[in-house]
């Protein structure tokens, strides 16, 4: 188990570098100075000053060490466009609101998809599967951009339900949290509902029915546990889906959030905040991978077995 | 007993008997998918839906009198009308027009994306898995580093690299797209270079031919074909939030995702036909590739035979 | 009648693509206390069937008993609500299935899996419940059974798995064990324990057991009577020793034949059954095994034979025994060269 463990460590290590260093050298050649696209005509040593200033005078693999020093010391960088701010300042200020998003619509899909799953898999090819199925699909199938549109248009206003934009209340974070988790809901139902149906042909259902057991005993205990179990698995991709998925979101529902700072750097082509923030979220997303690996092995008493062999 | 006449108490002739008869018409594995396929109406409207978009993509531009292009301000932001079937958007273009050369563009990059990733996967997947041992080793580990980078951003970071256009947009997608054929790939001939009946075909001295075409193709084809249906929409849908992040293809061409962003302010205003219809199209292909692919996978399955 | 289990004319279908398939087409077995039968065939010919729809777990959707009977200590099973049939399930009839590494769940304790059955049908706290699962266990001959109890699927050997499998059985004890093929998917070795270990359970907590198997060895160790099925029927049923002494149907017959035995001459080669069992999808007119019967009559191919009385404990399903079939097997086996 430890071995697995140090293993993933350091796979996850080896990924983060390299994220980092494709990040820096392609964002070093980009055509172009980070100062040429501003637009108002800065003059040459204005420029040089700037360059010196952001120590990009130096040699490109001088300027890489030093990326690399003050990313260990948990310094993303500076914002070239707005220079009173770091990335780590943007981040201190757009993480929480994203992370409480985020938080939201993650519950939203796990519980709501698992519990959908289920249901649809125990009346297979029932009305409610049919509904289930039907509704999983075109929550895959239906931008998020839509899906917030409309929800907007609806509960804000047309019924006047929920507040459009912004954030705030707790009543914010219902149309956006909705938005991005219709999404993965819609992935985890399906996941579950064949994972499930897989499970209930499984030859230990048969065993536990032949043992007396009631139909909500064996779908408790015998078939829900191990049908959940490779839903954890998603839980990383999940986690990715609703990140990315916050850039469209957050820009929608004009929430300072992470996200509507990445999408306005990426417009600004604020290009140290653009690399900040990938290596930020990346470092976010494999160490929610690493996460859910460790996670899964604990669970899953026959990951132990394959590790010991292995 | 005694109703049974007895001169029927004579040894039978056995000729013309026939033991060996099987009652149950024999099918290949291809026909007895096509079967369960058609069965599923709901994979087959899916199937339809591909069929008339892809038409429509081709032909669309020769029903409509208007080019995708066309500006006319004074019909700027009209309803979807005789003249217009899905109006026009606020520079007067025809949004019909525009749905069908954007059907081109969206399909397009779905259809180039997943044969990229079809190639590359394929080719990597299989050495991968023919070669087995260290290399394999190698291989894999590299796929799985790759695995855990977050897709889209790689995709933003090429496109915000490259600049925006239907080239990049392809290269991002591809970029990372091909990492899960090659698992799929490489875990099918790995599985079936050990499986038992292989061995046994060759122990009978089948040859390679004959093994790829009636072990490999139809256990390895069949879940490339599920996975390649999939990975259309998904690029589709990456399109989409890649135009909406205005990092998409660029005016004046259109796809369905930066028509979606374009008409995205307008259902407050009302226009509702600048969004509905983008965001339908996309929802309806999406849709119909994933009912599609759903009901290759049952169709293929052979535990679904009866 | 001192009949435990009787199972009369059974009739159990499938629905498939193609149309019905009559998997199961008019058995009758019968069982007495702390008897072992076995039910002997091919693959598919309706044994595992016959087994599951005494228990009711043929799938629902797709397999249905058509009609028979199904009676235990009197009391018809066939008809009882799915209620009332778990009562029955694993108390008084259990089952054990062939590969104990599918049929056993991977995610949860032994122990647990163990001690749900007796919770379940004896409402009794976890301690006591453990107790009779480390008792069972130690009946079953597992060593340690009280750090075992802990364990999961994946820490025992094939053998252990299936000793852990009849203990689940067992558990609750039950007046009938149906084994469905129990020794096939192990060692041979493995397979003599597992068939000792039958022997003893039955003497220790007299329980009646039904075998599944297509292994005649087993048979002859295990079984008091023997019933030998046939494409979806009973064709022969007798005590053992009259099966393996005294065979009547040619289908016996032939499956004796294709068996190595110590008694026969060495250098005679082992006579296999040409051809294949019929397509159930479209069961033939009269006898199924007529296509591959060198006695075969043409009233075989027409006419279904019923089961008749060959004596009191040995009935027989088979044109040979109507006594106008005398006189012409003399010139058959004659024309045959036998």
């Amino acid at each position: 188990m430890l071995s697995f463990i140090l293993r993933r460590f350091v796979a996850m290590i080896v990924t983060l570098w390299l994220i980092i260093t494709v990040t820096f050298f392609l964002m070093h050649y980009v055509p172009g100075s980070p100062f040429d696209r501003d637009g108002q005509g800065m003059n040459e040593t204005v420029q040089k000053n700037l360059m010196a200033h952001y120590n990009l005078d130096k040699p490109l693999l001088v300027q890489y060490g030093n990326y690399l020093k003050s990313l260990a010391e948990f310094d993303l960088g500076p914002s070239i466009k707005r220079p009173q701010d770091t990335v780590n300042s943007i981040l201190a200020r757009g993480f929480p609101v994203s992370f409480q998003l985020g938080i939201v619509s993650l519950i939203f899909a796990i519980v709501g998809g698992i519990a959908l799953g289920v249901v649809a898999a125990l009346r297979h090819n029932r009305l409610i599967d049919y509904a289930a199925t039907v509704f999983a699909v075109i929550g895959i199938a239906v931008p998020n951009f839509v899906v917030a549109t409309l929800l907007i248009k609806y509960f804000a206003v047309k019924w006047g339900l929920l507040p459009t934009a912004t954030w705030g209340t707790w009543k914010h974070v219902i149309l956006p949290a909705a938005a991005l988790g219709a999404g993965p809901l819609a992935i985890i139902t399906r996941m579950t509902r064949s994972n499930m149906l897989e499970v209930l042909n499984q030859d230990y259902i048969e065993t536990a029915r032949a043992k007396g057991l009631s139909p909500a005993a064996i779908v408790i205990k015998h078939a829900l546990r191990n049908a959940i179990l490779p839903v954890v698995t998603l839980l990383g991709a999940m986690v990715a889906n609703v990140l990315t998925g916050s850039f469209v979101i957050e820009k929608i529902f004009a929430i300072p959030g992470m996200g509507k700072y990445f999408v306005d750097s990426i417009n600004n082509r604020d290009y140290a905040v653009i690399m900040g923030t990938t290596v930020f979220y990346s470092a976010l997303l494999i160490f929610m991978m690493f996460l859910v690996d460790i996670v899964y092995g604990i669970i899953d008493p026959r990951i132990k077995f394959h590790a010991k062999e292995g | 007993m005694s109703s049974v006449p007895n001169e029927l108490f004579i040894p039978m002739k056995k000729e013309n008997l026939n033991s060996e008869e099987i009652v149950r018409p024999r099918l290949s594995f291809w026909q007895e998918a096509w079967i369960r396929l058609r069965k599923n109406k709901l994979a087959m409207a899916g199937l339809f839906i591909i069929l008339l978009m892809m038409i429509m993509a081709i032909l669309g531009s020769v029903i409509s009198p208007y080019s995708y292009s066309d500006q006319s301000l004074i019909n700027g932001n009209q309803p979807p009308s005789g003249e217009h079937w899905f109006g026009t958007d606020e520079l007067g273009r025809d949004v019909f027009s525009r749905i069908w050369f954007g059907a081109r563009i969206s399909l397009f990059i779905g259809v180039t994306a997943a044969l990229i990733d079809f190639g590359i996967g394929v080719v990597y997947g299989g050495f991968s898995g023919y070669l087995g041992g260290r290399a394999d080793n190698i291989m894999m580990r590299i796929v799985d580093i790759l695995y855990g980078v977050p897709y889209l951003l790689v995709v933003i970071l090429l496109m915000v690299v490259m600049g925006p256009g239907l080239l990049t947009i392809i290269v991002a997608l591809s970029a990372t797209g091909w990492l899960g054929m090659a698992r799929i790939v490489r875990g099918q001939v790995l599985q079936l270079k050990n499986s038992e009946y292989v061995l046994a075909a060759r122990i009978m001295g089948a040859k390679a031919g004959y093994i790829i075409r009636r072990h490999l193709l139809p256990n390895t084809l069949s879940i490339i074909i599920v996975q390649i249906t999939f990975t259309v929409p998904t690029a589709i849908f990456a399109e989409a939030f890649l135009s909406f992040l205005g990092l998409g293809v660029q005016a004046p061409l259109a796809s369905w995702g930066v028509m979606a962003n374009d008409g995205l302010p307008t259902i407050l205003s009302g226009h509702w036909w600048r969004l509905f219809f983008p965001a339908f199209f996309i929802s309806i292909t999406m849709l119909a590739f994933n009912v599609l692919g759903d009901g290759l996978q049952d169709a293929f399955d052979p535990k679904q035979r009866r | 009648m001192g009949k435990l289990l009787e199972v009369e004319d059974l009739h159990v279908t499938f629905q498939t693509h193609g149309g019905e398939v009559k998997a199961v087409r008019g058995v009758s077995l019968a069982l007495s206390e702390g008897e072992t039968l076995a039910i002997v065939g091919e693959s598919g010919c309706g044994k595992s069937v016959t087994a599951k729809s005494i228990m009711r777990l043929v799938p629902e959707h797709i397999g249905k008993i058509k009609s028979g009977s199904i009676r235990l200590k009197g009391r018809e099973l066939t008809t009882l609500t799915e209620q009332e049939m778990r009562k029955i399930r694993g108390k008084e009839i259990s089952m054990i299935f062939q590969d104990a590494m599918t049929a056993l769940n991977p995610t949860i304790t032994i122990g647990e899996q163990i001690m749900e059955g007796i919770i379940r049908h004896q409402g009794i706290s976890r301690r006591e419940a453990r107790e009779q699962a480390i008792e069972i266990l130690t009946l079953v001959g597992i060593a340690n059974p009280e750090s075992r109890l802990k364990q999961y699927l994946h820490q025992f050997s094939g053998g252990m798995r299936q000793r852990i499998m009849i203990a689940i059985a067992l558990v609750c004890k039950p007046a009938i064990l149906i084994a469905d093929e129990p020794t096939t998917a192990l060692d041979v070795t493995i397979q003599a324990q597992i068939v000792d270990l039958f022997k003893q359970i039955q003497k220790k907590t007299g329980v009646s057991i039904i075998i599944i198997t297509h292994d005649l060895g087993v048979v002859a160790k295990i079984a008091d009577r023997v019933s030998v099925m046939y494409a979806g029927k009973v064709v022969e049923s007798a005590p053992v020793r009259e099966i393996f002494y005294n065979p009547q149907h040619p289908y016996t017959k032939g499956l004796l034949a294709s068996m190595p035995r110590l008694d026969s001459d060495r250098n005679m080669p082992l006579t296999p059954i040409p051809g294949t069992p019929p397509d159930l999808f479209s069961p033939p007119a009269g006898c199924a095994f007529v296509a591959r019967c060198d006695w075969a009559l043409e009233v075989c191919r027409h006419h279904q034979p019923a089961a008749s009385a060959f004596d009191d404990q040995h009935t027989v399903a088979c044109w040979l025994q109507d006594p106008r079939a005398k006189t012409v097997k003399y010139t058959l086996r004659a024309a045959t060269g036998l």
